[in-house]
């Protein structure tokens, strides 16, 4: 009966059948039983995206970089008049942040775009609607997953230091001892900063949207 | 005890058996045949484990449009179902039990009469078939008939070597005359008989009149509501009574330790393990083309069955 080429013993094949849905059997199914038992996902699930809606600059390169257009914001300027500075300053107020989740094609790109980490993945997935038009999730609804986002995972131990914490320890170690701090890779490729105290904060990649330079220009560019 | 009473308990103990057992099995097919294939099978119907599942189908069975086809040949196609379903019902009452009696009706050509009645099975299928005005029933009808016509043969060849074994076709006398090593000198009759059997109630690997991938649902695709479940109902009756005719005839029945009080219980085992082995087979194996179905029934089943013939004649002359 089996058909593989060399003779076996006649019905050996028939045999070895049985055999694999008998031991099958006696194996625990693998099978998830979804609506009653939670499903454990990993912390890095794309279930829907968050909003964290005071980190939003309205610098709109989520919406830009959306590649089906799925992302909606409106917003307006307001004046806001800093105690002992020469002038007020100006800075975005989000009026609508809208993702279309009928359109959303889970690619994360605005997540990865974000500079200030305003939005993120969430595992969460069970927000079907029975209107597509319900599918629309204002800056509210996209606010509430924030209570879903996970903590980001542990640093890998072997893996490179982040940024911050590369400047920080070159910093630490003092002038002289630059070179030997370096390394990571980030502050290689990178022209390292001068190690001064002039500049408090790391610098960001592309520092944008800072609420006095934007005065002039449209809402979203980054001031280069 | 009076005969009335004595007649209406027997009758209520083959209609339980007749509606509880087909449902056990059909139950133990849907989980053994999940976990086989690593599912769960059933697990929602009757809150555990599913195993209310075969009655709520039932129920849903019960509830569905009762159609039949403008162009059917409507007495006939109404009738079908219950054709299909009431020669196991007359088999079920030949087959005993225990020890003692302890079977609904005692007859002296019972193994006669089960392998007579189940000969109707194909009458079911052709006027099922033929009435439907459907050409995939037609066709399968057609495959249904071919096959059960040419595994009677088969079937009731080793059924006889049997009966000549124990010298007589009563199915409690086959019994009492049984001996383990019966297990040796019958195995192949067994193993003819069971596989024709299998042929006979059309399971997997015969599914071949059915063949739900190539002709829809075989002399079935017409039906719905409750006559389908009749049909269904047949199919899982059937593999009880195979189960129980080969426990009966090959396997010593009622044979085990403490027969007169076990009897029973060893007989059901019995069935339930061949029940298992049924749905095993089930699950294992692709279904067989039409030309090595008969190829395996005539030029595999039939020379066996021929040849344990002359062997249990053989032996019976030297003993």
């Amino acid at each position: 009966m089996t058909d593989n080429g060399e003779r076996d013993v006649p019905g050996k094949g028939l045999l070895d059948g049985l055999a694999v849905t008998f031991k099958t059997m006696t194996r625990r199914s693998t099978t998830q039983q979804y609506p009653d038992v939670e499903p454990d996902l990993p912390p890095r699930s794309r279930g829907v995206i968050a909003l964290s809606e005071e980190n939003c600059t309205v610098c709109m390169l989520c919406a830009r970089e959306c590649p089906d257009w799925c992302i909606y914001i409106d917003s307006h300027k307001e004046e806001v008049v800093v105690p002992g500075a020469a002038r007020p300053r100006q800075r975005n107020v989000l009026d609508k942040f809208d993702i279309d989740f009928a359109l959303c094609m889970y690619c994360g790109i605005c997540i990865e775009v974000c500079p200030f980490d305003a939005l993120h993945w969430t595992p969460e997935f069970e927000y079907a609607e029975t209107d597509v038009l319900s599918l629309l999730h204002d800056k509210d609804r996209l606010g509430e997953w924030m209570r879903t986002v996970p903590p980001p995972p542990a640093h890998d131990v072997l893996g490179e230091p982040s940024k911050e914490e590369a400047t920080a320890a070159r910093k630490a170690a003092g002038p002289g001892a630059a070179t030997a701090a370096k390394t990571a890779r980030p502050a290689a490729v990178r022209a390292a900063p001068p190690p001064t105290a002039a500049q408090p904060v790391p610098p960001r990649p592309s520092p944008p949207a800072d609420p006095e330079d934007t005065a002039g220009s449209s809402p979203g560019e980054p001031a280069r | 005890m009076p005969l009335w009473l004595d007649l209406l308990i027997r009758v209520v103990a083959v209609m339980a058996a007749f509606l509880v057992l087909p449902l056990v099995v059909g139950q133990a097919e849907h989980k053994v045949m999940a976990h086989m294939q690593g599912r769960l099978g059933p697990m929602y119907a009757g809150a555990f484990h599913g195993w209310a599942q075969l009655v709520a189908d039932g129920v849903k069975f019960v509830q569905k449009e009762d159609v039949t086809p403008r162009e059917a040949d409507r007495a006939v196609f109404r009738l079908a179902p219950i054709v299909a379903l009431f020669p196991y019902l007359v088999i079920f009452l030949t087959i005993p039990l225990g020890p003692g009696g302890l079977v609904a009706q005692r007859l002296d050509i019972g193994l006669f009469l089960v392998l007579a009645v189940m000969g109707i099975g194909v009458v079911a299928v052709l006027m099922s078939a033929w009435s439907s005005a459907n050409k995939y029933s037609l066709l399968g009808g057609v495959r249904g008939a071919a096959q059960l016509l040419g595994y009677e043969l088969p079937l009731v060849l080793s059924a006889a070597s049997v009966a000549m074994a124990a010298g007589t076709l009563s199915l409690p006398g086959i019994v009492e005359a049984w001996q383990p090593w019966w297990l040796i000198w019958q195995a192949p009759a067994a193993l003819v008989f069971f596989i024709a059997g299998l042929a006979e109630i059309r399971r997997p690997p015969f599914d071949m009149p059915i063949a739900d991938s190539e002709l829809v649902f075989g002399y079935m695709t017409e039906y719905t509501g409750l006559r389908f479940a009749f049909f269904l109902l047949a199919e899982y009756v059937g593999i009880v009574v195979i189960a129980a005719l080969t426990t009966v005839l090959f396997l010593g029945g009622w044979h085990g330790p403490n027969p007169d009080q076990l009897g029973w219980l060893w007989t059901l085992l019995k069935i339930f393990a061949l029940s298992f082995v049924i749905i095993w087979l089930r699950v294992s194996y692709p279904r067989l083309r039409e030309d090595q179905l008969q190829r395996l029934c005539w030029l595999v089943l039939v020379p066996t069955a021929l040849a344990q013939l002359v062997l249990t004649a053989a032996v019976k002359a030297l003993t």
